[in-house]
């Protein structure tokens, strides 16, 4: 309650300031990313496996309804947390940003600079009374010539950075821990899929919908293209971890 | 509809333009005219207002230009002369420009129209390179000079050879015609001058030279070209891009 009051009056649009220097749409928009299911991403030895707790809204949806990770260009490839359809925009855009560099450049976008086009992109939908800022997070996994593999995280605030491991949504603190303790130097692709999908079925609230694990990876073993896992080893891993 | 623009105006508008600009600037001009016509054999059948329009047309570089790979960076090679119809507008031009620290283009075709792409893709490539947080690839600025000179490709006539080093490719050699279509090439020849040595190059040219070999390779193309090609001469201007940067040298003709 105090809270409420702490924030009333300077909470109604994002053009305004609060007297202790926070834009609170923006932050109401990270609390929008923070009630979502968690999705976690970890660079490992050879590539980057990122997974998502997608929550099974009702029986009668088609396998594949309501995915939360998308292809962004063959080496680029985004998992989300919040709202969807805000996702689904920002992938539009992170699609356009990496085609135009192709057409422009002749070579496949950086990841250092699809993360910066991205988070400059959402970033300018906090500076405006006309617009809200988007509600989701993004988990960007890239490889390029010069980095490698890298993931990144771009939150709606238009902040951007890059990780070893990093997890959002509800169970992030949780999952956070868990993550911490992983030797990720030293894991392979294969190897972190199952962990993280363990992690995720530890970190579920009991409380929430039955969830059915998405999960991709950029690695060696897939070309360093961005791919879903395939299903057989997606299934697996979901056994595994549910035990 | 009047385009301000000088990139944009089609090129015929320009040429008339520049007949326009000489015949409006009055009596002095063409007394210069006559006197340069004193100085030089003058064929009798033309006159007066010919030799204004001759020395009028826009600077056109007829050109021997060409870039070489060697193991480690390129040999890129011009002659020096630039050309306003039979006058020779400047005999010692460079029409070698650098447009990132480890990358040139060879220019050939207008002379302004080259200036004016060169410096745009300068400038695109700067901005670039503040994005990447290091040095653009060869390829990349090939790609730029392709971009524009594609999309612009009925108001410019511009032929480049886009050259240098880069971490990921090495040396590298890139050829953008008329049309504006990008090739990798070994190396590449261009320019009016370039007709009369594709012989002398095939026969000669081997994968893997060294730095020496390579610019010596070029200069005696270069040479040959120019004294051939009425519209190619002066001095064998010679670049040589490698990872510790540039070296440019001078080889009077």
């Amino acid at each position: 309650h105090s809270h409420c009051a702490m924030s009333s009056g300077y909470d109604l649009a994002v053009t305004t300031y609060s007297p202790e220097g926070k834009i609170h749409q923006v932050d109401y928009a990270c609390k929008a990313v923070d009630h979502a299911g968690t999705a976690i991403g970890v660079r490992c030895r050879d590539g980057i496996v990122m997974v998502v707790e997608k929550f099974v809204v009702s029986k009668m949806l088609v396998h594949g309804s309501n995915r939360r990770i998308f292809h962004v260009d063959r080496h680029v490839g985004a998992a989300t947390a919040g709202l969807l359809p805000d996702a689904r925009q920002l992938m539009v855009t992170a699609r356009a940003e990496a085609a135009n560099y192709l057409q422009t450049f002749k070579s496949p976008i950086p990841g250092a600079v699809m993360c910066d086009r991205l988070a400059s992109f959402v970033h300018a939908y906090t500076l405006y009374w006309s617009v809200r800022p988007f509600g989701c997070s993004v988990l960007l996994a890239t490889h390029d010539e010069r980095a490698g593999p890298s993931l990144y995280l771009v939150e709606p605030s238009g902040g951007a950075y890059g990780y070893f491991g990093v997890a959002i949504g509800k169970g992030k603190n949780a999952a956070k821990t868990e993550i911490e303790k992983l030797n990720l130097q030293e894991l392979s692709c294969r190897q972190a899929l199952v962990l993280l999908s363990t992690v995720l079925h530890r970190v579920h609230d009991e409380k929430d919908k039955d969830f059915e694990l998405e999960a991709s990876w950029l690695c060696e073993e897939s070309g360093w293209q961005h791919a879903l896992v395939p299903e057989d080893l997606r299934l697996s891993a979901q056994e595994e971890g549910a035990a | 509809m009047e385009f301000t623009d000088p990139l944009m105006r089609p090129r015929r508008d320009r040429e008339i333009g520049a007949a326009l600009a000489t015949a409006s600037r009055g009596p002095s001009a063409s007394i210069a005219a006559q006197k340069m016509a004193g100085m030089v054999d003058t064929p009798s059948q033309l006159s007066r207002d010919d030799l204004d329009d001759e020395w009028s047309k826009p600077h056109s570089m007829g050109t021997s230009i060409m870039a070489v790979e060697f193991d480690g960076g390129v040999v890129m090679g011009a002659d020096s002369r630039t050309s306003t119809g039979t006058y020779v507008a400047n005999r010692v031009s460079r029409k070698m420009a650098p447009v990132a620290k480890s990358i040139y283009c060879c220019r050939s075709g207008s002379a302004a129209d080259t200036q004016a792409i060169s410096d745009i893709v300068r400038l695109q490539l700067s901005m670039h390179e503040m994005e990447l947080r290091e040095e653009p690839r060869v390829k990349e600025a090939a790609a730029l000079f392709q971009g524009f000179c594609y999309k612009y490709k009925d108001q410019v006539m511009a032929g480049i050879i886009c050259a240098g080093w880069d971490k990921y490719d090495g040396g590298s050699v890139w050829s953008i015609d008329l049309g504006g279509s990008l090739v990798r090439q070994p190396f590449s020849i261009g320019g009016s001058g370039s007709s009369y040595i594709y012989g002398f190059c095939d026969a000669n040219f081997r994968p893997s030279m060294s730095r020496q070999e390579a610019k010596d390779f070029v200069q005696q193309a270069l040479s040959l070209a120019m004294s051939r090609d009425g519209l190619s001469g002066g001095v064998v201007r010679t670049t040589i891009i490698d990872e510790n940067g540039i070296e440019e040298d001078m080889l009077p003709g």
